[in-house]
């Protein structure tokens, strides 16, 4: 399952949706609208996507995951739009038939999404203040070993 | 000399839209041109781009492409600032 939503993301739907037979574990990985960030205080976040880019790359990184360790399956959803505090902005759910590949795939996709897929937040502080998020390292396609 | 021309379509997206008030600029660049130079001018255009242009991806037909890529008018063209998501 891959998926952009400018809806509530049903993190149950996306353990689901990983779920089989073959599986012996699953792993869910959740992120979320954080309050504090140091001592700065987020409101929400927005997000966009450049969209048929994004499901390109996700595509992709899925079908890199594959290749690297023995999964059954993975799906991917991220939200777009306003994001309040301590809802789902992304949701990763990996399953294999022992659980090490599961958690080492699973944490490859999270961070790969966040250098290689066209999806920006915006934060909204709480002292009134709005700025892209455009971190240092997070220019896509420089070919970073992984 | 060629003087034949081709009219691209830039998408822009998050700050690179924001300084651009703009989702959409549209570049006119010599025939054969490539991504180089379409960050040339687009620095022209835009000079406001310029902090955020050197940090950022090309993408041209849903690849990131690098500077020795070739442009046509076809070409679905975006600007990627750096990445946030999850």
């Amino acid at each position: 399952m891959i998926e952009i939503t400018s809806k509530q993301i049903d993190t149950a739907a996306v353990l689901d949706s990983v779920q089989s037979n073959q599986a012996g574990a699953a792993v869910l990985f959740v992120g979320s609208t954080r309050q504090f960030t140091g001592e700065r205080e987020t409101l929400k976040l927005d997000y966009e996507c450049y969209e048929s880019l994004a499901i390109k790359k996700m595509t992709e990184i899925l079908e890199q995951a594959a290749a690297k360790w023995k999964i059954e399956a993975c799906s991917i959803v991220h939200r777009v739009g306003t994001v309040e505090l301590g809802e789902a902005s992304i949701a990763v759910a990996v399953s294999s038939p022992h659980r090490g590949d599961s958690f080492e795939a699973g944490r490859w996709l999270v961070d790969t999404l966040k250098t290689e897929v066209p999806i920006w937040k915006r934060e909204h502080w709480a002292d009134g203040s709005q700025e892209w998020v455009h971190p240092e390292g997070a220019t896509p396609g420089q070919d970073r070993p992984v | 000399m060629n003087l034949k021309t081709i009219n691209l379509k830039i998408l822009l997206f998050a700050a690179a839209r924001d300084l651009c008030e703009t989702s959409e600029a549209q570049i006119e660049l010599p025939q054969s041109a490539t991504v180089a130079d379409l960050k040339v001018e687009l620095i022209k255009s835009f000079p406001q781009l310029q902090p955020i242009l050197s940090r950022s991806a090309i993408s041209v037909d849903h690849q990131y492409a690098d500077d020795q890529v070739e442009l046509n008018e076809s070409s679905e063209v975006a600007i990627i600032p750096p990445v946030s998501g999850g």
